[in-house]
């Protein structure tokens, strides 16, 4: 019950919510989705910290190795990295498109070019 | 032999469909693989639902690796049931996306929209069927991977944008879910959906538990679009082409609301979840706002498809206020209004895709004089909306009548008013169509545009035509519904 | 295209060793660290190198786009194949024990099998967000949606 004992815990919180903010706070698209990635990535630090075990060797049957790390949240992790990819890079490839379509990648210039389209579109109605 | 595959090849078939049509690469053949495969799994998932319901819990584990140990799939009649909810709506919407798709998405992009739509299918029978905690995330972001790119497929460019939030959003609650289960995975060592729900009330109820408990509802919730968390749907709904919308509407959301009840009441357990804490006070409250909030919202819509978006806001309030209630009656209520309101949304997504293709947009005042010009269309489409006020005979009402006897037998008189009284917001917002398309003079410079073409607007009766059917006969569904909600309460045994 | 005589040379030599780890990498996955999504990674990485020296036209003459879209969707056929595979030999989706007469070999069998799906689907992913990516100004012209 200690600092040092829960150290992993409180870096993981830490990032979770560094994370977050970003992508509440910030206005760029791009910088909204480096939030994300650092909110997806604390989470894989709170599977893969309690995996360890100090003095425990890579899960192969051997010799003379009585204590082993356990490989499963290594695995899970393995899977959410590669849907974390993924994510980021659909989420990069519609930011490039709305930068095609729009001209900007800060939210609130674009939610402003919308609001306009709106405004428009019902002038003509 | 096959028939005790049936759980693996229900989210196989259309998982195998969706290379093949990238392979494909043609519009048409593209189309006929992705018709096949969801008819297919229609044909899977109905004797799966009849095996679920009279044998009980079907086992089976992927791999031949027994299950705490290797993925399970675990199927009863509450997953069998709303998997085959999903597939019948793929079965209604495959068809029409051959019209539908051909004018919203560009040509040389038709076999990447059926191979998401394929993908996105899978994914949500996945999430249905799988009985592992973490496999479950993996179909969920599978599902929603898909999903944002169909809504990008949308003609607007705030599609885009639309797509983009939902990303975030999605991802967020999705990451929560995972912290959430982490967390029980850090207690109990297992991520067995079957095996957590024995050994979490031995763990007694630590905090861990609560913390868990929390994440997994946040998280899910968001994917739901429960109230305050709704704020991606209308963009997402109103901007995806409409064979999305509607599939969307009718599907994705149900599917997360079967999670949600399925980590309370088989998972937690009511007492973790409802005994111990606020959370059916909280659950009922959110429900009460979304039922009224986003009504008040749609009211004021110009456009019709963000007019529906906010309905369906609108309408999960009515679901999870089923689940609130804490009582088999009111998880049947709760599945009841699932299966109605995805059968009445669909088809009213997909009857004003007919009408959007004639008249090139969806803004309420393009519609004047709609019931002069397509009357057929702005008549199935006055039968969804009755449904969705819940009028007798339509399959709205039975479910809204599940839920007022759910919280009469729970002694709860007001939230009978409630209901009424927020179905009466449902009145005004179905009323401003009406008054569109019946009452006003078509516009004099407009051509004389007729129905909508056959191909989309036969599908889109079909489900207006289930959604009275299963109103005025609720006997089939009220049993599912019911069978459902018991297995739900009663666990894996 | 600039010449950069010594990128050029380098780069042809070390392609070849590139592809050669991701085989190692691919085929010592079943008993050490490794497996198709690291071999994947290696190789798409070898054909991006190609395409950051030469230039995207020529990475897209040895890696055609339709290739890359079609391995995309053979590896996962291959991966559900052998699941299917292991249904028709009367066990499991995905049960390696029945692809051979002995269970451990049927283990070897289908596990190759299935880093192999791994390995060209993953490679083709990253090529293709990499083509994607580097070739939206020159593809799209105007296009924009």
């Amino acid at each position: 019950m200690t600092f040092a004992g829960h150290y992993a815990y409180f870096v993981t919180i830490l990032l979770l919510m560094v994370g977050l903010f970003i992508v509440i706070a910030r206005s760029n698209l791009i910088k909204k989705l480096i939030g994300l990635g650092l909110f997806q990535t604390a989470v894989y630090l709170l599977y893969i910290s309690p995996g360890k075990l100090i003095g425990g060797v890579a899960p192969i049957v051997g010799e003379g190795f009585e204590v082993y790390s356990n490989p499963l949240p290594h695995v899970l992790i393995l899977t959410a990295i590669v849907v974390g990819v993924a994510t980021l890079a659909l989420g990069l490839a519609l930011v490039v498109r709305i930068k095609e379509a729009y001209g900007s990648i800060e939210e609130e210039e674009i939610l402003g070019l919308d609001a306009d389209d709106e405004l428009k579109s019902r002038d003509r109605s | 032999m096959l028939s005790q595959h049936l759980p693996i090849l229900l989210v196989v078939v259309p998982l195998l469909a969706a290379p093949i049509i990238v392979l494909l690469r043609r519009s048409f053949p593209s189309w006929l693989v992705a018709t096949l495969a969801s008819i297919a799994t229609l044909a899977i998932a109905l004797p799966l639902l009849a095996r679920a319901v009279s044998e009980g819990v079907i086992s089976y584990a992927i791999g031949n690796w027994p299950p705490p140990l290797g993925i399970e799939y675990r199927v009863d009649a509450a997953n069998a049931f709303v998997a085959f909810i999903v597939s019948l709506i793929g079965v209604f919407v495959m068809p029409y996306c051959r019209r539908g798709v051909s004018s919203e998405v560009r040509a040389e992009e038709h076999y990447l929209f059926y191979a998401m739509m394929m993908l996105c299918l899978s994914g949500l029978l996945g999430i249905l069927l799988t009985g592992d905690a973490f496999n479950l995330f993996v179909f969920l972001e599978i599902s929603s991977l898909a999903t944002y790119v169909l809504i990008a497929m949308g003609r607007d460019r705030r599609a885009l944008v639309a797509s983009y939030q939902y990303l975030l959003m999605g991802t967020i609650g999705a990451t929560l879910y995972v912290i959430g289960i982490g967390l029980l995975y850090l207690q109990t060592g297992t991520l067995n959906l079957a095996d957590l729900a024995v050994r979490l009330p031995a763990m007694g109820d630590p905090r861990a538990t609560l913390a868990a408990l929390a994440f997994i509802t946040v998280g899910i919730s968001l994917k739901i679009a429960l109230f305050p968390l709704h704020l991606w749907l209308p963009n997402a709904y109103a901007y995806s082409p409409s064979a999305v919308s509607a599939f969307l509407a009718a599907t994705a959301t149900k599917v997360s609301i079967y999670v949600l009840m399925r980590y309370f009441f088989t998972i937690f357990g009511e007492t973790v979840v409802f005994d111990a804490r606020y959370t059916g006070v909280i659950l009922l409250a959110l429900s009460l706002a979304a039922m009224f909030i986003p009504a008040v919202v749609a009211i004021f819509q110009t456009d019709v498809k963000r007019l529906l978006a906010y309905s369906s806001v609108s309408q999960i309030g009515y679901i999870t206020l089923g689940i609130s209630l804490h009582s088999v009656g009111g998880l049947t209520a709760a599945v009841a209004h699932l299966f109605n309101h995805a059968l009445t949304k669909g088809g009213m997504f997909l009857v004003l895709g007919g009408v959007v293709f004639r008249l090139g947009g969806s803004a309420l005042d393009r519609m004047a004089g709609l019931g002069r010009t397509m009357p057929i269309a702005s008549f199935a489409f006055v039968i969804g909306g009755l449904s969705l006020i819940g009028i007798p005979g339509t399959a709205g009402f039975v479910s809204k009548w599940y839920l007022v006897t759910a919280a009469m037998a729970e002694g709860q008189w007001w939230l009978a008013g409630a209901v009424m009284l927020s179905s009466l917001l449902a009145v005004i917002y179905v009323w401003r169509f009406v008054e569109v398309a019946y009452f006003r003079e078509p516009p004099a410079g407009h051509p004389p545009a007729g129905e909508a073409p056959l191909s989309l607007l036969l599908p889109a009766l079909a489900m207006i035509v289930a959604c009275v059917w299963f109103g005025l006969d609720a006997s089939w569904s009220g049993n599912m519904a019911r069978a459902a909600a018991e297995a739900l309460a009663g666990g894996w045994k | 295209m600039r010449l950069d005589v010594i990128l050029r040379v380098l780069a042809k030599l070390l392609i070849p060793f590139a592809v050669m780890f991701a085989s190692y990498v691919q085929f010592h996955g079943d008993f050490g660290p490794g497996g198709g999504f690291q071999a994947g990674v290696i190789i798409a990485a070898a054909v991006i190198f190609y395409g950051l020296i030469y230039g995207l036209p020529s990475a897209r003459e040895v890696v055609p786009d339709v290739l890359v879209e079609a391995m995309i969707a053979i590896g996962v056929l291959v991966y559900a194949g052998v699941g299917i595979a292991g249904l028709l030999l009367g066990g499991n989706y995905l049960d390696y024990f029945v692809l051979d007469h002995d269970p451990v070999h049927g283990q070897h069998r289908g596990i190759f099998w299935v880093e192999a799906g791994v390995a060209i689907t993953v490679s083709a992913v990253m090529l293709k967000i990499f083509y994607v990516f580097a070739g939206r100004r020159r593809d799209a012209g105007g296009e924009g949606s």
